[in-house]
């Protein structure tokens, strides 16, 4: 819609080269930072991932060697476990959160504005920061949440970043935390776009609160929800950051996740082939799932 | 008033219509007060980590972990605030992410921009399809392909110096489709007229778009500078050289150095804190607006 004008009046060929160049004109300064700082080590990862790329800058095609090594890399494996189980349950926990969340701030309440305020405010706030609080708040013996769990009656509350089955529910705690928040967000720009004369409608036929939630917002909500479930997936899988200053992967090796384990035998123990052939990993689990969701959602919605 | 009539019925989505008596007034009362009680309790979950963390930085270091829980701090220690600055490179970390978020933010701005307006106002073969790359790879997580991207910035000599951290943020697609998705709410007529009187297309980016768009360039100004000055991956990869560190990582070491000075640590934080939480107090209407026209931060 935005320039169908110019080309009405096209002559011919010409004034299409002269908008090919004015294009160009706009976009390349972004364009040429985006390509070689994006683009090319995307595709250059697939031909890094089949190298045995070491410290010394020497690389040799080595094949599938990389990949079938993965296969046999017990570290691998764990990682990958640790990935799957930190998504399976920050997805649904931030999911229902925010949702939650957004149901409650649609309405007319006092305070609202406030809490929208604060509930984002985590989001904004450096993971660093946040990891080096919650790492206290969790502290086994002193730290405020085992003093009132004890309080409630629980004589043995959980170790939590100290212990190898708690670390990962630690983590997933305050990676929803942080941002249920922002999904929030995104949930009441998507209700506050569902008619309310469809609630009307609803409420005229004699539907309870619920009835209405189940078929009123949630399908009106499925472009929102749909959304909002890749970009979770996207970040579930790649989290790094939050556990890397948190945990470090540990203790032992019950919180290593793939991008750290990237990290690890990339800029660590230098190994950037091998790392490249985890990276592949990591980036074919995020698209096809993508995808899946993508066809998923097309589906439902015919 | 056919404003009012258009905002009223949307506000009271999910209490009951107004006018109704009795058993319905119960309920709704119960509902109110469900309501706030749920409010509160929310509020409190994501608030109370924030003043724990601001109190404990006021506190002596052995009361930080006091059995019982001491909320407000017996005496008020400020002196923590003055400690800190000799006990860490706080001035250097500080003056290196300032620099590196004000960099990145006013490149990310003027290449995005412009370049949103090349996608979103001009037409030519092969627009759509570069667009949808830029897209895709929003898709795909940085840590995927950190390793080539490190190889690579190596090779030209970047790695270790600040200017590795403004390459890696400057130009990402994020900015590009914020302001396209807010170009493209701009009527065409605006710049149609602008062309009848002669203006050219770089004329009419510049005095006509650009001046429209400020809210979006507020968002994108705020949530780059954000990002930048919390990031942490990057300068942990590429910034060596303790005089290069940036506050994040300034603050990493600074736990590991000194890991029992409780209450220094928190006073780390808070500071580290600070400037975010002062421009999002600030912003936050522009914060809030960017999400809620991109669906997506940075």
């Amino acid at each position: 819609m935005a320039t169908t004008t110019l080309v009405a009046r096209r002559p011919g060929g010409r004034l299409k080269w002269r908008n090919t160049l004015l294009g160009w004109s706009f976009i390349l300064p972004n364009f040429i930072g985006f390509a070689v700082l994006t683009l090319v080590p995307v595709i250059a990862l697939f031909y890094i991932a089949f190298t045995n790329w070491n410290a010394f800058g020497t690389a040799r095609l080595v094949g599938l060697d990389n990949f079938t090594r993965l296969l046999a890399d017990h570290s691998f494996r764990i990682a990958l476990w640790n990935t799957v189980y930190y998504t399976a349950f920050h997805i649904p926990l931030t999911l229902g959160l925010s949702l939650a969340l957004a149901l409650l701030l649609n309405r007319k309440m006092r305070g609202v504005a406030f809490f929208r305020t604060a509930a984002f405010f985590p989001y904004v706030t450096s993971i660093v920061a946040i990891a080096v609080v919650w790492n206290m708040l969790f502290s086994p013996q002193f730290g405020p949440i085992n003093q009132f769990l004890t309080s409630i009656g629980i004589s043995h509350p959980p170790g939590w970043t100290t212990s190898s089955t708690w670390a990962m529910p630690a983590v997933i705690i305050v990676g929803t935390w942080r941002e249920m928040g922002y999904y929030m967000l995104l949930f009441l720009a998507g209700l506050q776009t569902i008619p309310s004369e469809l609630y009307e409608a609803a409420r005229v036929d004699g539907a309870s609160p619920w009835q209405r939630f189940l078929n009123v917002t949630v399908p009106c909500l499925r472009p929102t929800t749909f959304f909002v479930t890749v970009m979770l997936t996207i970040g579930s899988f790649k989290v790094f950051d939050l556990i890397l200053v948190m945990t470090n992967g540990g203790p032992g090796q019950s919180t290593l996740v793939l991008s750290q384990y990237i990290y690890t035998k990339g800029f660590v123990e230098n190994k950037l082939g091998y790392a490249s052939a985890v990276s592949i990993v990591l980036f074919l689990i995020c698209i096809s799932i993508t995808v899946v969701q993508f066809i998923v959602n097309k589906r439902r919605a015919d | 008033m056919a404003v009012t009539t258009l905002t009223k019925p949307t506000a009271e989505i999910g209490s009951a219509p107004p006018r109704r008596t009795g058993r319905r007034s119960t309920s709704r009362r119960i509902g109110r007060v469900l309501g706030y009680t749920g409010l509160a309790v929310a509020a409190a979950g994501v608030l109370l980590p924030f003043f724990w963390m601001v109190m404990s930085s006021l506190k002596t270091n052995n009361a930080v972990f006091s059995v019982p829980i001491q909320w407000i701090p017996d005496p008020f220690v400020w002196s923590n605030y003055v400690d800190i600055w000799q006990k860490s490179d706080m001035t250097t970390w500080l003056k290196n992410t300032m620099i590196l978020s004000v960099a990145v933010t006013a490149l990310q701005l003027l290449t995005g921009s412009f370049a949103a307006y090349g996608f979103s106002k001009v037409r030519f073969p092969g627009r759509d399809v570069l667009f949808l790359v830029y897209i895709g790879t929003i898709a795909v997580p940085w840590q995927a392909y950190m390793i080539p991207q490190f190889i690579l910035m190596s090779k030209l000599h970047l790695s270790n110096t600040l200017w590795s951290i403004v390459a890696l943020q400057a130009f990402g697609a994020f900015g590009v489709f914020l302001m396209k998705q807010f170009y493209e709410t701009i009527p065409e007529e605006l710049s149609e007229a602008a062309r009848m009187d002669g203006l050219s297309e770089y004329g009419i980016y510049r005095r006509i778009i650009l001046p429209l768009s400020v809210p979006a360039l507020a968002s994108l100004t705020l949530l780059t500078f954000t990002n930048t000055w919390n990031d942490y991956l990057g300068p942990l990869i590429y910034l060596r050289s303790p005089d290069l560190w940036t506050i994040q990582l300034g603050l990493k070491s600074f736990v590991g150095q000194y890991n029992a000075e409780y209450a220094l640590i928190m006073t780390g934080s808070v500071l580290s804190v600070l400037p975010i939480a002062i421009i999002f107090m600030l912003g936050q209407r522009y914060f809030v607006e960017g999400i809620a026209t991109s669906g997506l931060k940075g």
